[in-house]
């Protein structure tokens, strides 16, 4: 069923003059006779609006910097912010030496009242000291809370202090939750200082195998990256390191080593990706091992990049190979999921990347959107020039990266590079819309209000987000599927992973739970009951 | 897993928390806001705080926690929250339509000094609808402290001594607890035949039932009315002293209500105090039905005291709940070795006492003795469990980890429970909950019991 723009509008007349006109910004449906979309993204919600939009702090720890499993992440900020996001994103690491691996591990300074007043830099100093000597991690991070910023903590004075005293890299985020309006503000500050700290910083002039590659933007949840790198391994690939999941400080520091980077998750990690072209010399290729057809067109492009027969035909053999296993395992799954309708409303690329795998099981998705995406991530990246830096991004610092003298080298000639940009997403991403049926709705920063409205409006058949809606959905009667968590299931990446989740949403459909939400008697008048029953006179 | 945590205990000074066992206030001023009727709770600050509270939230409850936040930028936490705050109050009435909006703020708006009172002066609210807040800082407390302000907040708007004379009721202060927990000491109240005014009462809004609908304002939750009638009450029982005890006392300066505080009533002791508070406020006694349970928890005790008998057990989690856990604890035979919780050991700016000092008297009638600490980490925790081993570990989700690291029998109950559902449903509070406590830690005993025993020694009736 598709909506009409008339439809949209009074759904948003509801709301006050000035929420209708942002609002109405943030909605579009896709109409290819239109030619590109604008849709606004990346702006300030709304004070009061039920929003799903977490803070640059959580972006920043909680999503790039937290896998990072052999360096102790310390919080400087009240207990909170760290409490929340210790083991929450189901980022799996195993380590060789698990007295190195502090995945499980949460530390705070959990600032008091004094540290407030007086400052907590000294506080700081002292947590730095105490996990330095307790776990001898090969490196720490510091990420600030919103109070520390307003205090005027100078954690990266604190930091650089640390590091001389205790002669191990200490790096210093200054992510409070405040900045930029979302995330998103988060997974920039983490790149840059990734890129400015540990990438690189390792001696190896090469990697150890042949066709290096780098894993940008996969956080290993539920066991993503393993699949992924399963796969990869098997074409021949070798993987220098994961951003970040079951990623380590040791793997990053070598990551100039890599031939070519993928990039997974576009939105968090596109910075690290261009920062490494520029001072490098190695292009990016945008990937999606969501779904089967993905997954392989992603493997192809890779082996188009390098090019050589030999890893062509591996490619190959392969995809074959892996098709021939998991496509009868999806027919049976297709079965119950055919004819069904989606919503996929994720953080900033799942809500793209699922819409392919729903499609391969029968599943249209009529709603889409991102929690905390750029226009670039609608719209493709033929848009940021476009893009204006207001009060909000303002306050995200770029980092500025020039060639790398010794070790830039570009990895082919411009003329093939070119050559290879007009066949495959080669430091490109063309974004979401370009994938929406007509009349199909993107909806950015999807609030509550708007969510209920949808759903009774479209009535899909299950709604793809997260932990903070998902029971509202469900209550309505609609499987809810979290995609941020997978519902502790995984993993959904790779031909594996399509199995999986295929399996999953199926179980959400044929689930004999959802046949009891009417009481019987609801159904029976109570006078019939009695009287055949009982015989009541 | 755990496998950087060393047995030798290191010298921590820092103040810092590695492992924590308590969270920040918000998140209990949220919950303790979702117990009233047709409220939304505000959290006023950036919105990660507001994500991050309603997430664990709904974790735990696997139901919808609703809260809307003022989504600070920068700009707002430099020059002040007070415009975020009016436009999210105009919004929210105008969107969701709460009959109440309860603000509680965040560590950045405490920073900057964001005046709420004020702002809510200033702020558009329609004509019968309500705003009212409750200052929660997470650099002091934990989440209990905010649970407690934020009820505090409850006595300090809204209770009135308007009748001349107080009435036959009593108000009864359940504490952090779970909508399981609430249900089943209202409904000893009934049973007792006390009239009462349960508040906060989060029964019937985040244990609603499936119906095939969505409803943002649940049945549940205290109504205005009765938050009101609060101070024509008689007595005032607050269960639990560092959640319930200052609303409770608010309640007595403001109404002139009296109050007394008692444990959270798991347990049996615990429990005959509640029952024995109300037989003696409205002077009846106890029914059968209650006596009867009764009888049968402790036939259901006597009849298993050897499977307890002597076991060394570690508790931690909220205060109230570790109180009353390990009270019971010692009523099996239980030996608890060691007592943690993560919040400061008297609640900020209130006169109630001493964690350690309570538990100290608990295992000491009992003529144990027992590692007690207030205000600390489950890292501490996993250094004495290496360095004192138990046979049972008791707390919330988080203790899962050192569980497995030391292969310990574990039984979750408290805040938050992320990886087990039910558990908000069902009570640990009053005579039936002790009894679920008992099947909860005897089936975790016995479980490795089984699992441990070679053949020749696996049993078939234990
Ligand atoms: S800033 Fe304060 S209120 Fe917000 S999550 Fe952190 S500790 Fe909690
Ligand atoms: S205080 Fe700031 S950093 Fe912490 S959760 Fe809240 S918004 Fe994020």
């Amino acid at each position: 069923m598709a909506m009409t723009l008339e439809q949209i509008s009074e759904m948003l007349a509801k709301y006050p003059v000035k929420v209708e006109k942002n609002r109405k910004k943030h909605i579009v449906i896709k109409d290819s006779a239109a030619g590109r979309q604008e849709i606004e993204a990346n702006t300030r919600t709304i004070p009061g609006i039920i929003t799903n939009r977490g803070c640059a702090y959580a972006g920043c720890k909680g999503v790039v910097l937290g896998p990072l499993k052999d360096m102790v992440h310390i919080t400087h900020g009240p207990i909170g912010c760290a409490f929340y996001t210790w083991g929450a994103r189901r980022n799996k690491a195993r380590s060789e030496d698990p007295g190195q691996n502090f995945m499980n591990y949460c530390v705070s300074t959990d600032m008091q009242e004094s540290d407030i007043v007086f400052g907590g830099e000294k506080k700081l100093a002292k947590v730095i000291d105490e996990v330095a000597e307790i776990f001898k991690p090969k490196a720490i991070t510091v990420s600030a809370t919103c109070p520390v910023g307003l205090i005027g903590d100078d954690i990266n004075a604190v930091a650089k202090a640390a590091e001389e005293r205790l002669g191990i890299p200490i790096l210093a985020f200054s992510c409070e939750g405040y900045k930029g309006v979302s995330q998103s503000a988060g997974h920039h500050i983490a790149n840059n200082g990734l890129m400015e700290r540990v990438i690189g910083a390792g001696e190896r002039e090469e990697a150890d195998g042949k066709y290096p590659i780098n894993i940008l933007g996969e956080y290993n949840i539920g066991g993503d990256s393993w699949e992924i790198e399963r796969i990869l391994e098997e074409v021949g690939y070798t993987v220098v390191s994961v951003m970040t999941g079951d990623g380590s400080y040791e793997d990053l520091q070598n990551a100039h080593t890599a031939e070519l980077n993928l990039v997974q998750c576009h939105r968090s990690i596109n910075y690290i990706a261009g920062m490494l072209e520029t001072k490098y010399g190695t292009p990016w290729l945008k990937v999606n091992f969501i779904g089967v057809a993905a997954t392989a067109e992603s493997l192809r492009n890779m082996a188009a990049y390098f090019d050589d027969p030999a890893l062509t035909a591996r490619t190959e053999e392969v995809i074959a190979r892996e098709l021939a296993r998991v496509e009868p395992q999806l027919e049976q799954y297709r079965k119950l999921c055919e004819g069904k309708t989606a919503f996929c409303f994720v953080g900033g690329s799942r809500g793209h990347h699922y819409q392919g795998l729903f499609a391969e099981l029968g599943i249209d998705t009529v709603l889409a959107g991102y929690e905390f995406a750029h226009r670039d991530d609608y719209e493709g990246r033929e848009v940021i020039p476009e893009i204006k830096t207001d009060a909000d991004s303002k306050n995200i610092p770029d980092l500025h990266v020039s060639a790398d003298e010794r070790r830039f080298r570009l990895k082919m000639s411009p003329e093939r590079l070119a050559e290879l940009k007009r066949q495959i997403p080669l430091s490109y991403y063309a974004g979401m819309n370009a994938d929406m049926a007509d009349g199909t709705i993107m909806v950015d920063d999807l609030n509550h209000y708007e969510t209920e409205e949808f759903i009774k409006l479209l009535k899909p058949d299950i709604f793809a987000s997260g932990i903070k809606d998902k029971y509202v959905v469900q209550k309505m009667g609609i499987p809810a599927k979290q995609l941020h968590s997978y519902d502790y299931s995984g993993p959904y990446a790779g031909f594996n992973g399509a199995v999986n989740f295929a399996r999953d949403v199926s179980m959400g459909f044929v689930s004999p739970t959802w046949n009891f939400i009417v009481p019987p008697w609801k159904d029976e008048p109570l006078l019939t009951g009695s009287v055949t029953e009982e015989g009541v006179a | 897993m755990l496998d950087a945590t060393p047995k030798e205990f290191n010298e921590r000074t820092s103040g810092g928390m590695i492992n924590p066992a308590k969270t920040c206030q918000p998140i209990g001023a949220m919950y303790a806001a979702l117990g009233v009727h047709g409220c939304l709770p505000h959290s006023h600050g950036s919105q990660g705080c507001c994500s991050f509270h309603r997430m664990h939230l709904t974790r735990h409850f696997r139901d919808p926690v609703m809260a809307s936040t003022s989504s600070f930028t920068e700009g707002a936490s430099v020059f002040g929250g007070g415009a975020n705050l009016k436009t999210a109050i105009k919004n929210i009435f105008q969107i969701y339509n709460p009959e109440i909006i309860a603000v509680h703020t965040t560590c950045l708006t405490e920073t900057i000094g964001d005046d709420i009172p004020s702002i809510i002066k200033e702020a558009d609210i329609p004509e019968g609808k309500v705003v009212f807040h409750a200052n929660t800082p997470s650099y002091q407390g934990s989440h209990i402290t905010g649970f407690s302000n934020m009820t505090k907040a409850m006595v300090g708007y809204f209770a009135e001594a308007s009748a001349a004379i107080k009435k036959e009721q009593v108000n009864l202060i359940p504490g952090f607890v779970n909508p399981g927990d609430m249900r089943e000491i209202k409904r000893i109240a009934h049973l007792m035949g006390a009239p009462f005014i349960m508040f906060p009462d989060t029964s019937g809004v985040v244990d609603t039932p499936m119906t095939g609908e969505f409803v943002m304002f649940p049945k549940g939750g205290t109504t205005l009315g009765e938050l009101g009638d609060s101070g024509n009450s008689k007595l005032t029982v607050a269960l639990g002293r560092f959640a319930s005890s200052d609303a409770a006392e608010a309640l007595a300066k403001k109404c002139k209500v009296p109050a007394v505080t008692l444990k959270t009533p798991i347990g049996i002791k615990a429990t005959d105090a509640l029952v024995m508070a109300l037989r003696r406020a409205f002077v009846r006694e106890v029914p059968w039905e209650l006596e009867e349970e009764r009888g049968q928890l402790v036939d259901i005790m006597t009849d298993t005291h050897f499977h307890f008998h002597g076991k060394k057990v570690a508790i931690f989690g909220d205060p109230d709940i570790v109180t009353g856990l390990a009270e019971f604890a010692v009523s099996l035979g239980m030996a608890p070795v060691h007592v943690l919780t993560g919040t400061p050991g008297g609640a900020i700016g209130s006169d109630v006492g001493s964690f350690e000092e309570d538990i100290a008297a608990i295992v000491g009638q009992a003529g144990l003795k027992a590692n007690i600490k207030a205000g600390g980490d489950l890292f501490t925790l996993h250094q004495l469990i290496k360095n004192e081993p138990v046979d049972l570990l008791i707390g919330n989700t988080y203790g899962k980890y050192i569980a497995r690291a030391e292969d310990v029998p574990f039984v979750r109950v408290g805040f938050p429970i992320l990886d087990r559902s039910v558990h908000s449903y069902l009570p640990v509070v009053g005579y039936r909950g002790a009894m679920r406590l008992i099947e909860m830690i005897a089936g975790a005993l016995l479980d490795r019991q089984d699992r441990d025993a070679a053949d020749e020694d696996f049993e078939l009736v234990m």
